[in-house]
């Protein structure tokens, strides 16, 4: 790095072809071998914390769950939270087994979607089309709960507006036991394929102290053996279901992809078993106060942990809403993980923290034209 | 590759996983968040559509009796049929279709 005069450097991104959405990383390689890289983001800046403090507090739940494709239901719980925190509602224990269960869902068809970028990342195009035709199954779950295929929108300040019928339940379940027979029916592609071990093995090395250090959050960190997991914290029933976390030890890509896919195969018990503990009662709960005070909120997403901050001061708007989605945090272990590899596991090694950019962006550079 | 041996002969001997989508619709689950429809007869005018909508995507004219409904505002996600007290908004089951022009459509009482 002190002689960075005669490294080459090859940009990644903004528009590359492995991901959809707009990072630069900037790579000064020596030949091949990767010795220092320099992020870029502020490319799809959209002003949402903004936006949350003009709106009212009851719309920006839509606007928050917008935040995010994928992640949509967490965002929206993950703001209803903070808002039942500002405003001391108690949520009831039915919504809060159902929201758990559709948090599960949440995480499946991401983690689902992840699979199979990353097969196809890896040059594995069968098996992305094999996991995405078994993600259909979650989203004709999902759009038959609630209407549409992505966008649940389920979640409400104080519970939930839908409930589950003995129909509904009944659906739950045969579709996750399908679900959990298609999986089996290519996840040993994952755990024994000697093509997709080579791809991924030592590839993106995150040592345990650096993914403490950098600050690492979800599967990236669970990869290094960590067991960090919001849901252990038991916020919605998490802590009445008994969870623990996936972990595995390799702090490689390899692993990286084995926490997802073992994940998956948790959301489904978890689901299961959520849906079989489901107490009656009510779904929501009213609440006609407005938000005051200050205070913050954290949940799990399918990619790491999510972080709201509120301030509320007896009004209808948020004084201030700070949001840091998962993929921030996992940025500088990133770097960390690419520096030493060669140019070719560049899209392997950036996939494997599951990066969401449009989510990240809080914050815009502009540079003044010379 | 013994154990793809399954799906590699039911992907060249079964049916496509896909639908031919113009030609063939898949049909649609009971409650799909589709268009608004709003029923003048039963709306009252009192705006409570207008203050939940979180797009803005409509407004109630009260002294014409008439509401404003934007399509490409409105992000369906059917808070307004929620608050709705008189049920008056009865929404349609259907996804719609891709439009050409921005526009908003009216409904008179």
């Amino acid at each position: 790095m002190s002689d960075r005069q005669n490294l080459t450097v090859i940009p990644f991104g903004p528009q590359h072809p492995v991901l959809p959405e707009p990072i630069q990383l900037l790579f000064h390689v020596d030949e091949e071998k990767i010795v220092d890289v320099l992020p870029n983001i502020g490319y799809v800046h959209r002003g949402i914390e903004r936006a949350i403090e003009l709106n009212d507090y009851r719309r920006n739940l839509y606007l928050c769950e917008r935040i995010c494709g994928i992640c949509n239901i967490i965002h929206g719980q993950t703001y209803a939270g903070l808002i039942e925190k500002l405003t001391d509602t108690e949520v009831p224990i039915r919504a809060k087994y159902l929201r758990t269960i559709w948090a599960e869902v949440a995480r499946l068809q991401s983690h689902l979607l992840w699979l199979g970028l990353f097969a196809e990342a890896i040059g594995f195009e069968s098996l992305f089309m094999k996991v995405w035709r078994d993600r259909e199954i979650v989203l004709e779950l999902t759009e038959a709960t609630n209407g549409h295929r992505i966008h649940m929108g389920t979640t409400a300040i104080g519970g939930v507006i839908k409930d589950m019928d003995e129909k509904l339940r009944g659906r739950y379940l045969t579709d996750m036991g399908r679900l959990e027979k298609e999986v089996d029916d290519w996840s040993h592609v994952f755990y024994r394929d000697a093509a997709f071990k080579e791809k991924t093995m030592g590839k993106g090395i995150l040592p345990k102290a650096d993914a403490v250090q950098l600050g690492a959050v979800g599967p990236t960190v669970r990869g290094s053996g960590i067991p960090q997991d919001m849901r252990t914290t038991g916020y919605e029933a998490y802590g009445e279901l008994g969870f623990k976390p996936v972990t595995h030890d390799g702090c490689d890509s390899y692993s990286r992809a084995l926490v997802r896919l073992d994940e998956v195969y948790q959301s489904i018990g978890l689901i299961r078993q959520a849906i079989k503990q489901l107490p009656e009662g009510p779904i929501i709960e009213k609440n006609d106060r407005f938000p005051d005070g200050v205070a913050m909120y954290r949940t799990e997403q399918p990619r790491g942990e999510v972080f709201y901050y509120g301030k509320g001061n007896g009004t209808i708007h948020l004084e201030r809403c700070r949001i840091r989605t998962p993929t921030l945090p996992n940025i500088p272990p990133l770097l960390r993980m690419l520096i030493g590899h060669e140019v070719a596991d560049i899209p392997t090694i950036v996939h494997s923290i599951d990066p969401c950019i449009s989510c990240t962006e809080r914050i815009t550079q502009v540079k003044e034209a010379a | 590759m013994p154990r793809f041996l399954g799906s590699i002969l039911e992907n060249l001997l079964g049916k496509p996983a896909t639908v031919r989508y113009p030609f063939e619709k898949p049909p649609l689950p009971e409650g799909t968040r589709g268009e608004l429809n709003f029923n003048m007869v039963k709306c009252d005018q009192c705006q409570d559509c207008e203050r939940t909508c979180p797009s803005a995507a409509i407004t109630v004219h009260v002294e014409e009796k008439t509401i404003d409904w934007e399509p490409f505002k409105c992000i369906y996600c059917h808070a307004c049929v929620r608050a709705c007290m008189h049920k008056a908004i009865e929404p349609k089951a259907n996804v719609s279709r891709p439009g050409y022009k921005v526009g908003k459509k009216t409904f008179k009482a």
